[in-house]
This record gives C-alpha cells, sequence and structure tokens, in this order.
C-alpha cells in the first residue's frame, strides 16, 4: 500500500517529519495531585498522579527510595468498537511496565524514601502512539503534582514505510506491520531512556529513523514546557502576585 | 501550516462502524505553474509558456489513457481526487498514469487538492461521493482560474455532460475529449480516442437509428453476486481461460472444483471471454459434451468474409449460422471431457494487442471515420473493431490496438489504435512486433543508468589487487570455452593437475556484481529486465555493452575481476573440497567449442592447454554418467542456427544445433558450480535464498507423451526421473529421428524450471526434476541473468565480504523478483523462439523448398509435422 504518496504527502496529508497537532492541558482531574490531558492528533489520554503518599502495602516499602507505580489502561469507548476488554492483559500490563520504567528513571526517588506514586493513565481515545502520548501525559502530570524530576522525559514514536522515515505514526500507518520505533527522551541531559522497535530495520537506517523519533521527542518537550509556563503564570495571576 | 480538520467515514468489515481519521489541510502546496509568482516554483512540472492547461476529470483518464500517453497532450495537472478514483478503479491505468506524472520529458503534474486548504471540499448532504468529486475538479479548476490570474487558460476536460455544463456554468472553461482533440489539429490523434461506451449518449441514438439491426449475440454475464453464490454451491467453476493456440475456437478452463479441463467450444460458449481471463463456467449437460468436428480455422474465415464490405458496420456479421457445435447434427459420440459455457468473467486479462487489419477496399470518401476489423497476430485473440481516420495509412501496417468493450450486441470487442509500428513483412518491423509481444524492454539505457558504469577504458586497477578479499590467480592457466563469436563471456576455466594426483579444478565467473551496485538504477534496470534476450540477429542486452562486451567479459589476455569456485577434485572426480573466492584472472585463450573439441581430438597437440582440456573432459563425462545414473534427464529441444547474410541481414541457411563433447563438458562444470554455490547459500540463509526449482511433473502432464508413445507401440515407464530417463533411452524406432522426437515430446510436456525464494517452500520442494539435484541455482551467467546477480550478492554476503542489500529481509519482495525473472525469462525463450519462427518463414518466402517430415499430431482442423532438417 502507498503511505506516503510521491508528491510527499501522506495518507492525512502530513510530510513524512511532520508530527501530529499536540494539545495538552494541566489539571483535568481535581481530586489527584497532578493531571493533564495530552492529545496527539486524534489519541487522547489523560493521566492522574497521586503521592508521594504513604505506601498502601507495606511490604513494598523501599527504604532507601520511592515505591513508583503505574496503571495504564484503555477506555471501553477509545476504540471505534466497542470491547470489554479484561483488565490487566498483556498489552496493558508491558505498556504499564514500561510506563513505570521510564518515569522512575526520570524520577529523584531517592529523596522520598518510604514513600509511593501512583501514575494512573488512561487511553480515551486511540489512533496510534498511545505508548508516547501516556508519557507525556505522566510527564505532565508528574511536573504538576510537583515530584521532584531531573528532566522532563518526552516520548514520540517513528515509523519505516514505503523507504520513508515517517515520524508519529497514526493508527493506519501503524497497523501496516512496519518497523515502528518508539524512544524515551531526556532532552536537557540529552539521554535515551526508553527505546523499543516492532519488526527489524537494517542498522543504518535504524539510526536514521532513531534520530527522527528524538527531534519528535524534542519538540514535543518544547511545548511542554511552553504549557508548563503558561500554567504556572495562571498560577501565579490567581494568587494575585 | 497545519489545519486539523476531522471527517467521518464509514467502511464496511462485515459490519459497519465508524472511523474516524484526520485530513490536514495544507497552505504549502504550490501549483506547479512556473509563471506563478505566489508558488515556490523550484517542484513545478509545467511548461513556463503554457498557455492552455488541462485538468482532466476521472472518466477521461480511465478512458484515454493512451491518447495520454501521447507527447501531444502536455501541460496537464492531475488532481489527487482524480488519481485516488482511478487508482481504485483500475490499478493498471494508475500505474502508467503515475509512469506519465513521473516521467521528466512530460509535463504532468499532481496537485494534491484534497489536502490544499483552498480546494478541500466537504462532502454535503444528500450528494453523492460521484458528485462530490466532480465538485472537487470544479472548485479546483477554478482555483486554478483565479490563482494564475489570465496568465494561462485552464481547460477543464470531461465526458460527463452534467460535470460539462455546471463546469460552464460556474464559468470555468470545459471541453469534452473529442472536441479538445479536434481543435489540436492531429487527425491521427482521433483515433486514440475512446469512442464513449454504451453508457453514453451517442449508443441511444444508434439504438433509436437501427433498431432492427441490434441483436442479441451472447447471453448476458451473470452479476457478480449470482456468480459467488453459483461458485460457492458448486454450479459454477473458477478458472482461467486458455485458448487453444492452434483452433481459437476452442478454449480451456483448467478448475480445480472439479479436478479436471472444462473444453469450450465455440465464441457463443465463450461469451466474450479472451485468453487468460478468469472466468465462471456452467457446466453443459451431459449430451452435449462431444468433440468439435466439422469446424476448422478456414470455415470460419469464410463465414467472415463479406463482413468488411459493408461500410461502417463491421459488427454486422452474419448471424445465421452460429458456429455452434449442435448444427452438425451428428451428438453420437459423446466425449468424456467435461464442456461448459463462460457465465460470467471475474477478471478481465485484456491489453494491447499487435496485428494488422483485414484487407478492405477504401471507403468512397477517405478522411472520414471508417471501421475497421483488427485481426492481431496472436491468433487466440478474436477480432477487434476500431474506429480509424486514417485506414489509407493503416492498411499495410502491422499496428497495436487496445481493447474498450464488448457488449452483448457485436460480434466483435470493440478498441481503439494505439500507434503503428512499421510495414507488414519487413523484418524490423516483425521482429519490434516479437518484441513487443513478449513485453520485453529494448530501449536503449537512460543516462541514469549510463552513468553508473565505470570510466572507460577500464583496467583492473591496483586497489582492486591490492584488496584482501580477492585472490590473485592471474598466474593460473584460465581459459574459456563458448560459442563463435560469443561476446558476454562469463565463465572461464582452469584446471591444474596437483602433486598428489588430484585435480584443481576452478569455475571463474565475471564479477558483476563488483559493477552493479544494489538499489542503484543500473540494478533497477537489469532486475527489470531480469535476462538477456537473444533474437537470431540481433541480441538485448540485461545490461549495457561496455558492462556486457568489455568490463565484465573474461575476454582473453586481459585482467578481469572474477569470482571463483575451485574445487579439489579426485581423478574419480569426487568433490573433496570447495572453496569461493573473490579473485583476479587473466584468460590465456578464449576458445570456441568447435576450436577446443578440435585441439581435444587432435592427437598430435601436447601443448599445456590441450593437457588441461583433455583433464577435464575426463572428469566431465565421470561427472556426467555420475549424474545421468542419479536420474538426470537428456532432453531434446529443437535448436536451430541460422546463417545470416551479414549485409542484409537476411538467413541464408538453416541448421541444426550440433552440440559437441566441448558443449557438455562446459556444461557439467557449469552444473557443478551451480549445485556447489547453492549448497552454501542455502547453509548461509535459508529463508533468503534464491534457488531454481524443476516439479516433478504429474502423471496427467504426461497424459500426451504417454499416448503417442502408446500409438507407435512404446511403453515408457514414467515413475522416475531415472525411470523416464532410461526408457527414453530405450525408444529407438527404425527412424533416425524418432528417438529425437520422442525426446522433444517429453520436453513439452514438463513444466518450466522456476526461480524461487527458499523461504517461501519446504526444502523436499527445492528438487530439480530434470537435473536429478535436490538443490540448484543459478550462479554462472550474471551478465545475461539478473538471477545470478542475485546469487553473487548471497554468495559474496555468505563469504562475508559484503552485507546483505536490504531487500533480502523482505521476503515478499525476494518473491517478487523471483516472479519477475520467472516472466521474463518466459518471455526471453518465447521471444527467441518466435524470432527463430519468423526468419525460418523469411527463409522460405524466397525458397519454396520440398523435403521429408514427419506428422508429429493430428488435430481436427489440420496437422502438425516435424521437418528434422529446418528443426521445426
Amino acid at each position: 500500500m502507498e503511505f506516503v504518496s510521491p508528491e510527499g504527502l501522506r495518507l492525512d496529508g502530513r510530510r513524512p517529519m511532520e508530527m501530529r497537532q499536540i494539545r495538552a492541558e494541566i489539571g483535568a482531574v481535581a481530586k489527584a495531585d497532578g493531571s493533564a490531558v495530552f492529545e496527539m492528533g486524534n489519541t487522547k489520554v489523560i493521566a492522574a498522579v497521586y503521592g508521594p503518599r504513604e505506601v498502601q502495602n507495606r511490604t513494598q516499602q523501599i527504604n532507601d527510595q520511592a515505591l513508583v507505580r503505574c496503571e495504564y489502561s484503555m477506555a471501553n469507548f477509545s476504540t471505534g468498537d466497542r470491547m470489554r476488554k479484561p483488565k490487566g492483559d498483556r498489552r496493558s500490563t508491558e505498556i504499564s511496565l514500561v510506563i513505570r520504567q521510564t518515569m522512575e528513571a526520570c524520577i529523584l526517588t531517592h529523596l522520598m524514601p518510604r514513600s509511593q506514586i501512583d501514575i494512573f493513565v488512561q487511553v480515551l481515545q486511540a489512533d496510534g502512539g498511545t505508548r508516547s502520548a501516556c508519557i507525556n501525559a505522566a510527564t505532565l502530570a508528574l511536573a504538576d503534582a510537583g515530584i521532584p524530576m531531573r528532566d522532563l522525559v518526552t516520548s514520540c514514536s517513528s515509523g519505516y514505510l514505503n523507504s520513508t522515515p515517517l515520524l508519529d505514526l497514526n493508527y493506519v500507518e501503524d497497523s501496516a506491520g512496519g518497523p515502528d520505533v518508539t524512544v524515551g527522551f531526556l532532552p536537557k541531559v540529552d539521554k535515551v531512556t526508553l527505546l523499543q522497535m516492532d519488526s527489524k530495520l537494517p542498522i543504518d537506517i535504524f539510526e536514521n529513523v532513531m534520530q527522527l523519533a528524538i527531534e519528535g521527542c524534542k519538540a514535543i518537550a518544547n511545548y511542554i514546557r511552553e504549557i508548563m509556563l503558561e500554567n504556572t503564570k495562571q498560577l501565579e495571576y490567581r494568587r494575585g502576585i | 501550516m497545519l489545519h486539523s480538520k476531522t471527517f467521518v467515514k464509514k467502511t464496511r468489515g462485515g459490519k459497519v462502524n465508524k472511523q474516524v481519521r484526520e485530513h490536514y489541510l495544507r497552505d504549502d502546496i504550490y501549483c506547479g505553474a512556473p509563471i506563478c509568482k505566489l508558488c515556490d516554483s523550484s517542484a513545478a512540472r509545467l511548461s513556463p509558456s503554457a498557455s492552455t492547461i488541462l485538468l482532466l476529470d476521472t472518466n477521461v483518464v480511465l478512458n484515454q489513457i493512451d491518447l495520454l500517453e501521447n507527447p501531444a497532450i502536455d501541460d496537464v495537472v492531475m488532481l489527487s481526487v482524480v488519481l485516488d478514483e482511478v487508482k481504485n478503479k483500475n490499478m493498471g491505468v494508475y500505474n502508467r498514469v503515475r509512469a506519465l506524472c513521473s516521467n521528466s520529458l512530460r509535463r504532468f503534474f499532481v496537485f494534491a487538492n484534497e489536502h490544499h486548504k483552498d480546494t478541500f471540499v466537504k462532502e454535503m448532504a444528500k450528494e453523492s461521493k460521484n458528485d462530490r468529486n466532480d465538485r472537487a475538479i470544479r472548485v479546483a479548476a477554478q482555483w486554478y482560474q483565479s490563482h494564475l490570474g489570465g496568465a494561462a487558460r485552464i481547460l477543464l476536460i470531461t465526458n460527463d455532460k452534467e460535470n460539462k455544463r455546471k463546469a460552464i456554468a460556474e464559468g470555468i472553461s470545459a471541453e469534452t475529449i473529442e472536441s479538445y482533440v479536434k481543435s489540436l489539429d492531429r487527425p491521427d490523434l482521433l483515433d486514440l480516442v475512446v469512442q464513449p461506451s454504451s453508457e453514453d449518449v451517442e449508443m441511444e441514438e444508434v439504438e433509436d437509428l437501427r433498431p432492427s439491426k441490434r441483436k442479441v449475440i451472447y447471453t448476458e454475464h451473470k452479476p457478480m453476486s449470482e456468480i459467488t453464490s453459483g461458485l460457492h454451491r458448486g454450479i459454477y467453476h473458477q478458472g482461467k481461460l486458455r485458448v487453444n493456440r492452434y483452433n481459437p475456437f476452442e478454449a480451456y478452463v483448467g478448475s480445480e472444483s472439479i479436478g479436471d479441463e472444462i473444453i469450450i467450444y465455440g465464441r457463443t460458449n465463450m461469451n466474450r471471454a479472451f485468453d487468460g481471463d478468469i472466468v465462471a463456467v456452467e457446466l453443459l449437460p451431459q449430451d452435449q459434451w462431444h468433440e468439435e468436428k466439422s469446424l476448422s480455422i478456414a470455415d470460419e474465415e469464410d463465414e467472415e468474409e463479406d463482413v468488411h464490405l459493408v461500410p461502417s458496420s463491421a459488427d454486422d456479421a452474419p448471424r445465421t449460422t452460429n458456429l455452434v457445435q449442435g448444427c452438425s447434427g451428428d451428438t453420437n459420440a459423446v466425449s468424456s471431457r467435461p464442456s461448459g459455457c463462460v457465465v460470467g468473467i471475474i477478471k478481465r486479462n485484456w491489453h494491447s494487442y499487435c496485428g494488422s487489419l483485414e484487407p478492405m477496399p477504401l471507403p468512397a470518401g477517405s478522411g472520414g471515420t471508417a471501421h475497421a476489423l483488427f485481426v492481431s497476430k496472436d491468433r487466440r485473440i478474436p477480432k477487434i473493431r476500431i474506429h480509424t481516420r486514417q485506414l489509407e495509412n493503416l492498411l499495410d501496417k502491422r499496428i497495436i490496438v487496445a481493447v474498450d468493450s464488448w457488449d452483448r450486441l457485436s460480434r466483435y470487442p470493440s478498441g481503439h489504435y494505439v500507434r503503428t509500428i512499421g510495414e507488414i513483412g519487413d523484418r524490423d518491423t516483425e521482429s519490434e512486433v516479437v518484441l513487443i509481444e513478449n513485453d520485453i524492454n529494448s530501449r536503449p539505457f537512460s543516462s541514469q543508468v549510463l552513468a553508473c558504469l565505470p570510466p572507460l577504458p577500464w583496467s583492473v586497477s591496483s586497489e582492486d589487487l591490492a584488496n584482501p578479499v580477492r585472490q590473485d590467480l592471474r598466474d593460473l592457466r584460465v581459459f574459456s570455452v563458448d560459442p563463435p563469436g560469443c561476446k558476454d563471456i562469463d565463465d572461464a576455466l582452469h584446471c591444474t593437475a596437483l602433486p598428489s594426483g588430484n585435480f584443481e579444478v576452478g569455475v571463474h565467473i565475471a564479477d558483476v556484481t563488483n559493477f552493479v551496485h544494489p538499489g542503484s538504477p543500473l540494478d533497477d534496470e537489469a532486475s527489470q529486465r531480469g535476462t538477456s534476450v537473444y533474437l537470431v540477429e540481433r541480441r538485448i542486452d540485461m545490461l549495457p555493452k561496455p558492462l556486457t562486451e568489455d568490463i565484465c567479459s573474461l575476454r582473453s589476455d586481459v585482467e578481469r575481476l572474477a569470482f571463483s569456485v575451485i574445487w579439489e577434485m579426485t581423478p574419480e572426480a569426487d568433490i573433496i573440497s570447495t572453496r569461493y573466492t573473490k579473485s583476479v584472472i587473466k584468460s590465456c585463450a578464449a576458445l570456441s567449442y568447435i576450436e577446443a573439441q578440435a585441439r581435444m581430438d587432435d592427437s598430435r597437440l601436447m601443448d599445456p592447454l590441450t593437457t588441461d582440456l583433455r583433464n577435464m573432459n575426463v572428469l566431465a563425462k565421470k561427472m556426467r554418467s555420475r549424474r545421468i545414473e542419479r536420474g538426470a534427464l537428456t532432453l531434446a529441444s529443437a535448436e536451430v542456427k541460422f546463417q545470416i547474410d551479414t549485409e542484409t541481414h537476411d538467413p541464408l541457411d538453416i541448421g541444426m544445433y550440433q552440440i559437441r563433447e566441448a558443449n557438455q563438458m562446459v556444461e557439467e562444470f557449469m552444473l557443478a558450480a551451480n549445485v556447489s554455490v547453492a549448497d552454501k547459500i542455502l547453509k548461509h540463509f535459508s529463508l533468503c535464498s534464491l534457488l531454481r526449482r524443476h516439479p516433478s511433473p504429474t502423471r496427467e502432464m504426461l497424459e500426451p507423451l504417454l499416448r503417442t508413445a502408446a500409438a507407435v507401440g512404446l511403453n515408457l515407464d514414467v515413475s522416475s526421473s531415472k525411470a523416464l530417463a532410461e526408457s527414453l533411452d530405450r525408444a529407438v524406432g527404425d527412424d533416425p529421428y524418432f528417438n529425437k522426437l520422442i525426446r522433444i515430446l517429453a520436453t513439452r510436456c514438463m513444466t518450466q524450471a522456476v526461480y524461487f525464494c527458499s523461504g517461501d517452500l519446504s526444502p523436499p520442494e527445492y528438487h530439480h526434476y530434470g537435473l536429478a539435484a535436490p538443490l540448484y541455482t543459478h550462479f554462472t551467467s550474471p551478465i545475461r541473468r539478473y538471477a545470478d546477480v542475485i546469487v553473487h550478492r548471497l554468495l559474496s554476503a555468505s563469504l562475508g565480504i559484503y552485507k546483505l542489500p536490504s531487500i533480502f529481509q523482505d521476503r515478499s519482495q525476494l518473491t517478487s523478483i523471483a516472479d519477475n525473472l520467472n516472466y521474463r525469462h518466459r518471455n526471453a525463450q518465447m521471444a527467441s523462439r518466435a524470432s527463430v519462427e519468423l526468419h525460418t518463414l523469411i527463409y522460405f518466402r524466397k525458397r519454396p523448398t520440398d523435403t521429408e517430415a514427419r506428422v508429429v499430431k493430428i488435430r481436427s482442423n489440420g496437422f502438425i509435422v516435424f521437418v528434422p532438417k529446418y528443426v521445426f
């Protein structure tokens, strides 16, 4: 199938190096300590963070650092066909683990020993790249909760179809079965904390595709920073400073 | 820059569900006209001086693709909405349009109107998809008009009346394709215009004019839904229709559902199906299963004699005697083979055909349009009715015609003229026809391809010599043995006696992959061509001439790069060890088969080269006998050699190609090299090797051979290839040609050997029946076969010299390459055969000859003979 036309346009009208429209909003769940909604095109994710708080299950308590827990789920209405998926299926367990590990790598857990941080992410609408959107939403929510972090971790995916590296695959491109590289990236330290790929790619092409995903992460980081700045200004304004 | 717009689409995947896709509208899509001041003109394709810019409607593109391919039509804007529609309707046309758009010589520009913020059109309530697309086309035309101001006239070409009316109402100039072509004042182009088919207005008028003359000739095709349900219930049978080469009124449909071939007699039963169409067939009741007797081609020709005399109505063919078998009366002889009739066509196999017009007197007022019947060179194709305005020019020409439609009211399909090749009977024209019919690209190589060649004059550089992977074998006594006059020498041999009494035997193959790099234009072109084609008077190369005849050719006394397979063999021809290496060689002699044979036979000669030859011949004989022991078949095919006049290129004499011991010797070592290489690459790349297999023939396929053999009182054992080989050896009759004839028949019963990707099949299926080898590939002729180039790459990757190119990781791509190679290989063979036939005919045109012949087969409408002296 033709995913990139000879004119250089993808099926949805983007060019290969373009991301979908992104939108973020801080503070969507009032009850939570920090929360955010993150959209990448038609993919929409909500994240809520609780903590640092007392460890609920004492046996899990770690004495020199915080316990980070993460739960990923997809809303029943997130895809077109309304299907009830059992909680804790393989896919969501895996994504939960991926998100937890990525977030753990940037949270300064040693500052909060014997405490617990819960991250809940739910996909409200799925259109490819849910993993990346969840990480971005979780970052914003963590920042909103005021949890100390090394850096803002951001994530973006890229793929390789019709011999062209493509940034930020949507559902149609994702289900084409080609390679799909998801990168988690710390922009300030310039380090990759997450790297996943489905299917296979020759190593030299892989480097290009991964570099493209990193560029995407950087763009998202800039946007997230803007959103946070705006949010802070709002808070300032509300307090009347 | 991004304008997000979400729209809703409904698709049916068993059930209806709503799908939401993003659709971005952009402001950075340019108009493609260099005169435009606002747009970025770096990607502009239209000509700067274009006075008229054409926008085409979908139905124009779909129906008039032959016209669009004519260089007279230029400065065209293809809208993406049109391209999408074309893609959905006809992939073949889409590919041709895409080729036009990417051709740098043509000025076709693709405008992505669906993603442009000003030309995107949202579907309105109660508006059909078609109307919406028509509106999108008009909106785009309007945008162009206002965007370019008055700098160029925008002309919308549409054959849809409604669309044209609306366009004119909206202030867009619009014309039909006919009126536009007429305004160009090019009468030859008018022939390319496809006449509107029945759904258009013109047809209705015709029907009004002569209602009595319209008569239904063919039964209607069943609707698709009925066919599918019929196939399910087993009433209909699906299969590919193959028309008998010798009798176009007889066709077969191989059906899996009843495991036998269904015979279809007569055009009425074939019901407008062409050779190669996928059809649905209904079986006739058993009392109608009978052999066709009375009908012969000659009869049919007589019947149609008066057709063309009626001006402008070629389909007024006599309909009285409806060539149906039933009228002959004697249906007593009920045949066991099922016969049937076509009820529907699932997939058409229409393409363009070469042929000529049926001779006919010129109509009185020349210059007007005339109808003519086109007779394809391929006899399996029915005559095709065409309109032409240049009848006098076309009558004695070979032309190409494309089929447009075949409705049930006309005896013959209607088509349109595409182009002229040349005069009938002219050798060049007829050769051209052979090439076109076999889809062989004989165009000269493009400049991009030629740019990939190393600079000439080329010689082995010191870098090559210093390269550690390249072994220096220049001191070996390497020589080549080829047909006389061969310029593309791709194999050479050497044979050295070792002190231990064993022999070191080497096969050196031209190192083509050193020059043809994966992914380069040269490589793409070669993989498309797939093989060199050898016609009687010329050769169509797979690689450009400098590579074929100089840089890669292992000529004598020059240093050349090679890929070598070197064995150590015992005097009993057992292989002790095998080694593969890239090398530099210097051939000391380029012998012809005759020279090599003469050297071996001349007992006075004792020079080292002759000794080598003799040693090799001894080894080869042992290998050969062992191979035959295993059950390899020696099949015969009628190979012909022409002596061609150097001046006029006319054939002077024909003779059978003589096979000498030297031929067999070289062949034996090439086979051994191929087998060794197949082993090696399969060991390293068990899933992505390119191998060659020859499936064992089934008993049904050998049926004609057995029947013929039984008719002359011969009993052949076909239980295995070995048994068959032995019984073929025993089949010696009184006639000296008898054995050869039987072998030719056996060859014709076999399936073709094919290339395949090793991951697609299981190891037992890799077997090569004819050679009785479990594994086989092609390694020894990379200059003329692309398969060998791939195998060279695989082998060098298995030696760790190069990385494996990325296409090998994509099995489907490798499979498609293998399929293309099989297709090209088959076509190349057909073309060589057709070329031989052609030259035989040219030869006999001036020389009526009496000679003896053998009758091979008797058919209802004639018989086939074999003339041993001229091998056909």
